[in-house]
């Protein structure tokens, strides 16, 4: 064993345990046949709206898009049934922007991505500073992507440390911690980087699946594997954990398939925005198009609900 | 648990609060999702035979009952000594024709028969689930498309018969009689004709009393597919009907799956004749898990080996083997697993464990929890709400069972779990292969050397590594001991029903 990596994975894995992919996989294929119908169908998506953080992270971005999107994040629809979603989520650089949109007293969180997203290649003190910008900003939450070439180096150390000093840095703003599990690759060092991440965070934090700035984003098995780590780590220690899976989810339809992961999973108690999350921005419009179809009993035409975030 | 680096500044304390629970309630109910395609039940079934629906010889009929709401589904013709002569007589005449046909041929019927069947493939499902209560998500993904595949299967080897056994020719054997069971009516009965049919031969099949509902219309299909007249006789009745068959002298070929009791009976019913037979019985699987098993994957094939089909399943995971440093938390994580199950009407969609077969059976296993609590197991169910009418039992576990209990070594087939524990490997194999049963096993490891060790000691007819509970046409399936003898599925299978010349 000349290479210092395999005791620190070892000791890692032996006392969180392994995961099976064929397994996990199986088990998310069974969400996928439940049947939501009816109210309990306009109950899912209207707490998937309310779970929604709504996103842009392009290098085009403006102020005057920023500002059209929190409009958007307060009233996603003209229904006043609809619930505003959760939060909107930008780049630092667009979170004095977003203050400035929704004001101080509003339902709609601001959060930033921050620590050099979506690779994370910056010196740690340029990423801490980064992050105290972006909360003395206004941001209400900070979405920081972990080392990961460090976790593939095996220094889980370093990952956990630099986790460990954003946790200091974020101050009174709840973290997500993005894993990015694309980069991770395997079901194994998911569960590992979820462990790596939850103990040093503070109840009411978050684990993220992905940037969505890489090919694969969040699936209902990375999904699944993190619950079941957030699942752990609570009835161990006490401590809520939150989730968000991030990008690919478009569809309504998937992000019925998640809570119901998440209501198999972790229980009643992750199906508020508190403790779990949407990472998107096309499926707020397929929620509302779907909650449509189930008040009116009939599919609205295309151009009533763009798919194009840019039309927010 | 210890942390890797330990944090600096725990950021919640954590003495003195309450432990941590999961909630699993009604904040998001499902709303019923019932499946609506319609079954096509006719109020009343003849027996099929020579290509014909016929009433019974003694005009006699009995019903088949739903066992979600224990209402008549429809009435099926009670076959008897004359009609089973009959069918033999069709099947021998028959044989003449269809045991001469060019493989390829045969092999178009069995692809039609299945394509037809995949077209009705809801309709098949709903009325499976119907007659046997199981859920719809089962029949609807298994039941159905697996009886498909095992006619597409079989019709593949129709036209390739020279080319099983090297030098040698597979001849079909004449007219078999076959007896199924209530468990997965429609498989079993696709997966004992296809392969007959294939090699040549032609057949009596008798499906059980409680299930026959599917098989009286898997003879429509038949009849659609243009299938000549004969070469199937499927005929309805009690279980004396199917003692006939099995003990009829036009059959050169028994082929029975069912309980072990009375696979002995029909065994001494044909001793001293040249029959050949397959018996497939009964099973006590033991599901191994050791300690460095993905537990949560492994607490979901412990789920899916015991209470898939509500435990009636011959190869069901029936006992739970679990290394003991790892058996608390097993239970623990099994416990929360059973409680989000969904237990009820088996029509729903979101149904995972629907209604016991019939009263006997449920009556039967409920005898089996009288006795597993007086040895002085555990029992422990999830809260649920069950139908008011319908024979439905909440998933079952016992703990602190050993070896001599009675619910460790009989066969209970239902959704009850035994969990044993175990110290090393070498127990872990003793107390697997200390049972009368060998059909199936399971074992639960991260580490390959052990798997391949564990599936040359353990004396099971199938052994699944870290799964359970899967099937294929391709796969040969059968037991040891008295779980039974000869295989169904796969080239081996198909061996059983012929002879090589």
């Amino acid at each position: 064993m000349s290479d210092p990596a395999h005791p620190a994975f070892r000791r890692l894995f032996g006392e969180i345990g392994t995961v099976d992919a064929v397994g996990v996989e199986e088990r998310v294929a069974k969400y996928t046949t439940r049947s939501i119908k009816k109210r309990a169908k306009v109950f899912g998506l209207k707490l998937a709206v309310s779970m929604v953080d709504l996103t842009t992270l392009e290098g085009k971005d403006t102020p005057g898009k920023i500002a059209s999107l929190c409009r958007k994040a307060v009233r996603p629809h003209e229904d006043p049934e609809i619930p505003p979603v959760a939060a909107v989520c930008v780049y630092p650089a667009m979170v004095r922007a977003a203050r400035r949109a929704l004001g101080a007293d509003t339902p709609v969180r601001i959060a930033s991505v921050v620590t050099a997203f979506p690779s994370g290649q910056m010196p740690l003190k340029t990423r801490l500073t980064e992050v105290r910008t972006a909360v003395a900003d206004g941001a209400d939450e900070v979405d920081m992507v972990i080392n990961r070439g460090a976790f593939l180096a095996g220094e889980f150390a370093r990952v956990q440390d630099e986790i460990a000093a954003v946790v200091e840095a974020s101050g009174d703003a709840a973290l997500k911690v993005i894993l990015e599990t694309s980069e991770l690759e395997t079901y194994d060092h998911i569960r590992a980087a979820s462990f790596l991440a939850m103990r040093v965070l503070r109840a009411g934090d978050f684990i993220k699946t992905s940037t969505g700035k890489t090919s694969a984003n969040a699936t209902l098995g990375n999904n699944q594997v993190m619950l079941e780590a957030i699942r752990d780590h609570y009835l161990a220690t006490g401590i809520p954990i939150g989730m968000k899976p991030a990008g690919g989810i478009r569809a309504a339809k998937q992000a019925l398939q998640f809570l119901i992961a998440v209501k198999e999973t972790l229980g009643d108690a992750w199906l508020t925005n508190e403790r779990y999350r949407f990472g998107a921005s096309a499926l707020l419009n397929d929620l509302l198009r779907q909650l449509e179809r189930e008040k009116t009993g009939a599919y609205q035409a295309p151009y009533y609900f763009s798919e194009a975030t840019e039309s927010y | 648990m210890p942390t890797l680096t330990a944090p600096k500044n725990p950021a919640v304390p954590r003495r003195g609060r309450p432990a941590a629970e999961l909630i699993f309630g009604d904040f998001w109910e499902y709303d019923p999702a019932p499946e609506t395609a319609d079954p096509k039940l006719k109020p009343r079934y003849e027996l099929f035979i020579n290509g014909e629906f016929v009433p019974a010889r003694a005009g006699k009929y009995f019903d088949s009952i739903n066992p979600a709401n224990e209402q008549k589904l429809t009435e099926l013709a009670l076959g008897g000594a004359a009609d089973v002569d009959a069918a033999f007589a069709a099947a021998t005449r028959a044989f003449e024709g269809w045991g001469r046909l060019p493989g390829r041929e045969r092999g178009k019927f069995l692809f039609r028969i299945a394509r037809l069947l995949q077209d009705r493939a809801r309709e098949f499902a709903v009325a499976e689930t119907m007659d046997n209560g199981k859920p719809i998500r089962e029949t609807r993904d298994f039941d159905v498309p697996m009886a498909a595949a095992h006619f597409f299967y079989h019709g593949g080897w129709a036209d390739k018969l020279e080319y099983v056994a090297p030098g040698r020719r597979l001849a079909p054997l004449g007219v078999v009689g076959q007896v199924i069971p209530w468990n997965f009516p429609l498989l079993m009965l696709s997966w004992k004709i296809a392969p007959a049919l294939a090699a040549g031969n032609c057949v009596v099949i008798k499906p059980a009393t409680n299930t026959p509902v599917t098989a009286v219309k898997l003879a429509e299909i038949f009849q659609d597919a243009g299938l000549p007249p004969g070469v199937v006789n499927v005929l309805t009745g009690p279980g004396s009907t199917g003692g006939l068959i099995m003990a009829h002298p036009a059959a050169a070929k028994i082929a029975f799956t069912g309980s072990t009791e009375v696979g002995k009976v029909i065994m001494r019913s044909v001793a001293g004749t040249d029959r050949r037979m397959t018996m497939e019985l009964g099973g006590k699987a033991a599901n191994i898990v050791f300690d460095d098993a993905p537990l949560d994957q492994a607490v979901e094939g412990i789920v899916n080996g015991i209470f898939f089909n509500q435990g009636q399943v011959c190869c069901a995971g029936s006992r739970l083997l679990v290394q003991e440093t790892v058996a608390d938390l097993v239970v623990a994580k099994l416990k929360q697993r059973l409680r989000v199950l969904r237990v009820g009407d088996p029509l729903d969609k979101n149904t995972d464990v629907g209604a016991i077969v019939s009263r006997a059976q449920l009556d039967t296993i409920r005898h089996y929890l009288d006795v597993g609590q007086k040895e002085g197991a555990t029992m422990w169910q999830p809260p649920c709400r069950l139908p008011a009418k319908g024979f439905f039992l909440p998933p079952t576990i016992f703990t602190g069972v050993t070896q001599s209990h009675c619910i460790a070594r009989e066969e209970i087939f239902g959704p009850v779990l035994s969990i044993l524990t175990f110290r090393t490997l070498e127990e872990a194999v003793e107390k697997a292969n200390n049972t009368a049963y060998g059909l199936s096993a399971g074992v639960w490891t991260d580490k390959g050397s052990r798997i391949l060790k564990m599936s040359t000691e353990l004396k099971a007819g199938v052994v699944w590594a870290n799964t359970f509970n899967k099937f294929d046409p391709t796969s040969p399936f059968g037991g040891y001991k008295e779980s039974g003898f000869g295989r169904e599925g796969g080239r081996q299978g198909l061996l059983d029903y012929a002879r090589l010349v």
